[in-house]
Order: structure tokens, then sequence, then C-alpha cells
């Protein structure tokens, strides 16, 4: 079916029946997910079996939008982003049937909430210097080492895991990248507090943890492989998504602009209508690149749409402090708590410019973008590595 | 706002612009724009003519049942594009674009001249000119002659046709009148490859094109697809600084290593090709709303021209600072689109008489409403 008129009718038709099937109003969410998933409508783009059916991934928001104007529950997008964003699209590329069909259902139903256990003291940026050890005993591994920086460690059920299989090997080269229970009893999660005053992050101490050779997702030593998969999608969730105009951070200064008229001035104007027309641009710029990536992988091209996406927000957040004024000087709340999730919609002013913050940092910080989109996009000669042919084990830490 | 506008190349216009490409690759070389800056105009002549003939672009937005090829808002941008990367000098934007879909508003048979290549035309305004207040108006005489004097005037010098605005008791008519019958002063312009020139008429013999009723909102016409449009043309302006820019810090060794492997430059050129990806996504976000008759096409003229102006200085401004020394000569071409994007970027109103306009369209007033 190359129509795609055709198609959008065919998937038109499977919503329907679907809904036929399963009222929303009167299924339980899980429920409804689990057979959602099973009729192919999960993520339309995946093939079949695994929740899609195979179609462009651009149909995606459309089949999206059925379902929310049918007022179908949501799956807890806003908590088990990481596993929607980025492990599923990594179990998608790497993982076994099986292993396929033992994650991928019970994740898009929001029945298991994923985290990822990549950042460690020594090695954030510079990912490939992990030194969680795994050590291979029988069918298992045995798991040793400590993970920071980990977003929702204390909601998850899952993890994914870059440890480090073979300390003789560069350091490249010997990683391997597991699926993680996090309810293993080895499993530690404490939380860090940030720099709004929740902790919406945790450090996550892993004490002989045991992982099954089989929850291994690509070969041994392939970890950095997997990784990077997992990276570029990364990039997509944090910055490619299709957003409607005026939302996110923009959608809140304006509505802020709006019910604040006593606070204008035309230097504040011209900002405002900079930052406006910025945010557009980026916009149409992430949809002009899911055009193009239509159906395929994201490539380092998408390290452009984080840029933009993390510059926009911390300018968007630090100009509507300053345009609250008196208001700007207050904070709505520093009491220490454990979030879902991260809340730019139903926090203050001064929230949204901290946590803002972040963006250029979650994620690979926007250094790390340029040297990206410099190197693999522009083809720019890459840093002197003096790292790169050196075992592991003989590094300098 | 349409998600469904396509902001890549069809089948179709990669076709165009590979033929646009070709043809500017073999006629439209650097050293020869340069001579422009000399007061020769040869090139433009020998590039319009195949332009108009062999690619038949002249009436590229001109209905086929007028004459034209019958080609949208799209092509015209995919052409635009390719000439800004060229900084080629002819006149398809103020002829073509601008002057064409003025007339299209009248039944003239001009129309069908403009779109054989027959003629050329411009519109009698100041290049900076972003709206219809800004078009110096002629009068006419009692014996219908017309008189009055517009200053730096785009696309004049290489037109046989300008397009005046002319006050009348039942509004604002469009008149037609010979180049050749009025004064056309070159100017030394800031963009030699869109030169600018002062025009006075003195008693001069013109005829309407466009009706009073017709005119104003065919000048408006006129002017906001030109703004759109010239988007592209930026796009092509800032992607050719961006490629030659890489490509020559891919070679430039200095300290013992190519430049282009200093971290410094690296991020300063990712940034740029972050802004260069999303000015090309304004500009056809732009022509695709146009072509597609999309009520956004306000807003999204108002985004891309208010981008992509200041996107295509940045480019040029960092392409010459980053060329060093042989930024600054003469004989290297970059400077020749630092001086076109400067110029590109006062064109059609600036960046910031476009955000004003965006501020209320989008509903973002400033103070009370
Ligand atoms: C809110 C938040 C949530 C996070 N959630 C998770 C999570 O769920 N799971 C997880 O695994 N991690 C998570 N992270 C960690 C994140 O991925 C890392 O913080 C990030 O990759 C940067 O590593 P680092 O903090 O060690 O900084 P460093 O790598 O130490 O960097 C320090 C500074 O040096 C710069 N720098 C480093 N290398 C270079 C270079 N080659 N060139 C130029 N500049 C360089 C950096 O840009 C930065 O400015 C999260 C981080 C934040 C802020």
């Amino acid at each position: 079916m190359t129509n795609p008129e055709a198609v959008r009718e065919d998937l038109r038709g499977r919503v329907a029946a679907l809904l036929a099937e399963h009222d929303p109003a009167a299924t339980d969410p899980v429920t409804f997910h689990r057979a959602r998933f099973d009729a192919g409508l999960a993520w339309v783009y995946y093939p079949q079996g695994v929740g899609g059916l195979g179609v462009d991934r651009e149909l995606q928001p459309f089949v999206d939008a059925l379902f929310e104007q049918a007022g179908a529950p949501g799956n807890n997008p806003e908590l088990n982003g990481i596993g929607l964003g980025m492990a599923a699209p990594t179990i998608l590329a790497y993982g076994t049937p099986e292993q396929r069909l033992r994650y991928l259902r019970p994740l898009w139903a929001g029945e298991e909430i994923w985290c990822q256990l990549f950042s460690e003291p020594g090695a954030g940026s510079d990912l490939a210097a992990v030194s969680t050890r795994a050590v291979r005993d029988g069918d298992d591994w045995i798991v040793n080492g400590q993970k920071v920086w980990t977003s929702v460690a204390h909601k998850a059920q899952r993890a994914i895991l870059v440890a480090r299989t073979d300390p003789n090997r560069s350091k490249h080269a010997g990683l391997s990248y597991f699926v993680c229970d996090m309810t293993d009893p080895g499993v530690d999660v404490r939380p860090l507090r940030q720099i709004t005053g929740e902790a919406e992050f945790n450090e996550v101490f892993l004490t002989d943890v045991r992982i099954p050779d089989a929850n291994r997702l690509g070969q041994e030593g392939e970890g950095w492989r997997v990784a990077n998969t997992t990276l570029n999608n990364e990039r997509v969730s944090i910055g490619g998504r299709p957003v409607p105009r005026e939302s996110g951070l923009l959608g809140a200064v304006t509505r802020t602009w709006r019910n604040n008229a006593d606070k204008h001035t035309p230097e504040l104007h011209d900002r405002l209508l900079r930052l406006w027309v910025d945010a557009e641009a980026a916009r149409l710029a992430g949809t002009r690149l899911r055009q193009r990536v239509a159906g395929g992988q994201p490539g380092p091209e998408t390290s452009a749409l984080k840029l933009s996406f993390a510059r926009i927000n911390q300018q968007l957040s630090g100009f509507e402090v300053e345009l609250l004024g008196e208001e700007g000087l207050r904070y709505d709340d520093w009491t220490m708590v454990r979030p879902d999730r991260v809340d730019f919609a139903g926090r203050e002013a001064g929230y949204r410019y901290l946590r803002a913050k972040g963006n250029s940092i979650e994620g690979g910080t926007s250094e790390i973008m340029r040297n990206i989109v410099a190197e693999r996009v522009l083809g720019l000669p890459s840093e002197a590595r003096g790292d790169k042919d050196i075992a592991w084990k003989d590094l300098i830490r | 706002m349409s998600e469904d506008i396509l902001l890549l190349d069809t089948d179709v216009e990669t076709a165009l612009r590979a033929a646009v490409r070709s043809l500017l690759t073999e006629r439209c070389d650097p050293a020869a724009v340069l001579t422009a800056y000399a007061g020769d105009r040869s090139l433009t002549r020998a590039l319009w003519k195949p332009i108009t003939t062999e690619l038949g672009l002249a009436g590229l937005l001109i209905p086929e049942n007028r004459g034209g090829a019958g080609g949208s808002a799209r092509e015209a941008a995919v052409v635009l594009e390719e000439l800004g990367r060229y900084a080629a000098p002819v006149p398809f934007l103020t002829s073509s674009v601008i002057a064409a879909t003025v007339l299209l508003a009248g039944d003239s048979e001009l129309i069908g001249q403009l779109a054989t290549g027959e003629c050329t035309a411009a519109l009698l305004a100041p290049f900076s000119a972003a709206t219809v207040e800004q078009i110096p108006t002629l009068t006419k005489d009692a014996d219908g002659r017309l008189s009055g004097r517009v200053t730096s005037v785009a696309g004049a010098l290489e037109s046989d046709v300008l397009l005046a605005a002319v006050q009348t008791p039942a509004g604002t008519e469009v008149h037609a009148l010979a180049t050749a019958a009025v004064t056309a002063e070159p100017v030394v312009s800031l963009d030699m490859t869109r030169p600018l020139a002062d025009i006075t008429v003195d008693s001069a013999p013109g005829r309407v094109v466009v009706e009073a009723g017709a005119g104003l909102p065919a000048l408006r016409v006129g002017l906001a697809i030109g703004a759109a449009l010239l988007a592209s043309e930026q796009a092509g302006i800032a992607a050719w600084c961006l490629d030659t820019t890489v490509a020559y810090l891919k070679v430039r060794r200095q300290f013992g290593r190519v430049v282009g492997g200093f971290q410094a430059l690296k991020h300063r050129l990712a940034d740029l090709y972050v802004e260069l990806e999303s000015a090309r996504a304004t500009a056809r976000y732009a022509a695709g709303a146009i072509a597609a008759g999309d009520p956004d096409a306000a807003v999204a003229t108002a985004v891309a021209a208010a981008y992509c102006g200041d996107i295509a200085v940045h480019a040029a401004e960092e392409a010459v600072q980053l060329h060093g020394g042989i930024g600054m000569t003469w004989e290297y071409p970059v400077h020749l689109y630092l001086k076109r994007a400067k110029a590109d970027q006062i064109g059609l109103g600036s960046p910031a008489y476009h955000r004003s306009v965006l501020a209320g369209l989008i509903d973002l007033p400033l103070g009370r409403k």
C-alpha cells in the first residue's frame, strides 16, 4: 500500500475496530494498551508482531491523534520517556525475537517503567569510559559499580545498562549492553537532590547484581554500538518530537506575556518575538528532519535539534523570569520531593528556568552535540585522542 | 499551520534544482560575478537569456493559460535558493517573482511577454520597501503622463518595463512604463550583484496594467511573495557560506594541523549548521504554504523573512572571519555573499519589521489590546 491516503484509511479502520471492541472509558488502561499493542497500533512504524504495522513513521501522530480524540488512556509517556523513547528502539534494533516479545509489550502498556544506567561519576561525556564491571558467571553476569544522574530509577522496574565486560580491550571495544532488573536485591537507589530542590534523578549502586546472559542486547563487546542507537534516539526524544506551534516553554512564556500587559516594554517585546521566531524555526527544522528520515533510524543530524531545543528552552525560561519582574524573584517550592517527571507545565517560572539548565547537559551536553554535528555531519576532523588504542585497564583515570 | 506541507524537494523540484545548478556551475563563475563591481553587467545578460529560454523560468509563476510555466512558489523557492548559492546577478526575484505577481492581478498582454522572457519588468519601489505605503506613487497629469522619482530600485537596470504605483481618485493603479522613457541612474550599491538605480520619471507615457480597485492588493501580494521567497535566496547564501567555509577549513593547516579540527571553530560551524537547517525549513515552509494557499502563509512568511535575513548575514560574517585574511580579499568570492546577504537583510522589510508583523498575526501585542 503506497498511496498515503489509502494507508490512512486503513489505519482509521483499524483504530475504529479496536475502539469498538475496547471502550476506552470502560477498559482499564493496561488491558487497553495491550490490545492496542496487539493490534499493531502502538508504534505503527514498528514491524508487525511487536506493536506495529511497518508503515511510515510520520503516520504515528495521525494514529495517536485518533486515539486521543476517542479519549483513550495514556500509557505513562511522561514517566516512561526512557522506556518509550530510548529502550524500545534499541530493543527493536538489537533484541532477539524473544527479547522483543518479553520487553516491548509491558513497556508499551506502561506496566514496566525503564531507566537508563549509563552515566557514572567517572564517565559522563566520555561514556565509553564506564567502569561498572560485568563478570561472567555461568549463564549469568555479576555486575558491580556505581551509576549517577539516573532519572526515574526510583520508579523503574527495568534499566538499560552499559557495563565493562573486557577491561583488556580498548575502552570502546570492551563494553556490553544489558537489560537490568531494578528489583534485584543488589540494586540500591538513592535520591540525588538537584538544582530545583527536588530529586528527579538518583545514584544507583550495583552490588553483585545477577543478570542472565539472555538479558544481553547485542553481542558481547558490542555495547558501544548498541548504546549509540540509544543515544541517537535519546536526542530525538529530547528534541525531535513533533510539537504543535507555540507549545512547551514557548507556550508558557506567551501565556505569561498575554496575562501581564502591565509588564511589557518594547525591548522585551522584540526579544519575545525573536524567541518566538527561533522556536518556530527549530520546530520546522524538526518537521523537515522527520520528513527526511521517515521510516529510517535517526542519524547524527538529530543532535542539531537537541542543540536548538536546549538553547531555546533556556532563553525562554530566563526571559520569563525577567518578564515577571517582582514575581520572578519568588520560587514556588523548595521541598525535596521525588517527582515522577519533569513538570514544566505544573510548576512556575523559576522552576522552569532552573530545570531547563539540564536540557543542555542531559542526554549529552551541547558541547558534545556540537562535536557530533561538526564531525559526523560536516565531516571535520576529530580531536586528537590519546586513549583510542589503549586497553581500558591501562588508561589513566 | 499545516503539518502536511512537504519541506523537502519533490522529484520535479530535485530535477529543477539540478538544472539550475548545472547552468550556474557552468556559466556563473565567481570571477565573472565580481565584474559587476566594475560596472560590467554582461554576465547578467549572459545568464538571464539561458535562464529564460533554455530553462523557461521567466514565467515560472505565471499560469500556463497566460503563457507561463504554471509553477508554484515552491519551485520559485528552489530556483532562488540556487541563485543565492551562486550570488547570481539575474532579475528573477524582481521580474519573475515580484513584477509577475503584481501583473497577474490585471489582464495586460505584458504578462505573456514576461512569461516568454521577451520582456523583463521591475516594480518601481525602493528594494527596502516592505509595505505599499513605502512605494512612492507617481503623479498623472491631464494628458495621462507620469512623473515622479523613486530611489534605490532593484531590477530596474535590467528591465524593459517598470511597474509604477499611480494615485488616482479611484484608487491606486499600476502602470507600465518603458524603462527607455525614464532616466535610470545606476547607484553604487552595497550589493552590485543586485544593483540599484534611482529613477526619475518626467512626463513619461504609461499604460494601466492593473486597475485602481485591484492595484493596492496586487502590490501588497507582490511584496509579500517577494519577502517570502527572498528567504530561500537567503538560505542559499547561507548554504554556500557554510559549505565553502567547511571545505576550506578541512584543508587549511596551521599549528601543524587542519584548523577545522579545532573545537572552537567546529562549534561555530555546528551552530551555523543548526541555523541553516532551520532557515531552510522556514523558507520551504513559507513557499509551501503559499503554494498550497494555506491560511498560515502570512505567519509562515513573517517567520521566514524574520529568520533567514539574519541567518544569511551571520553565515556570511562567519565565513569571512573563519577564512582569515583570504576572507577579506577582493579575489575570493566570500565578500560577494556578505554584500548580498546584508542587502537582502534590508530588502523587502528588515527582520525587525517582519517580527512586528508577526506580533499582530499571532496575538502577541505590545501592551494592552
Ligand atoms: C537532568 C539530568 C538527567 C539525567 N538523566 C540521566 C539518566 O537518566 N541516565 C544517565 O545515564 N545519565 C543521565 N544524566 C547524565 C548526563 O547524560 C551527563 O550529565 C552528561 O552526559 C554529561 O556528563 P557529566 O555530567 O559527567 O559532565 P562532563 O562530561 O564531566 O562534562 C563537564 C563539562 O565539560 C564539557 N566537555 C566534556 N567533554 C568535552 C569535549 N570532548 N569537548 C568539549 N567539552 C567537553 C561538557 O560539555 C561539560 O560542559 C542526566 C543528567 C541530567 C543533568
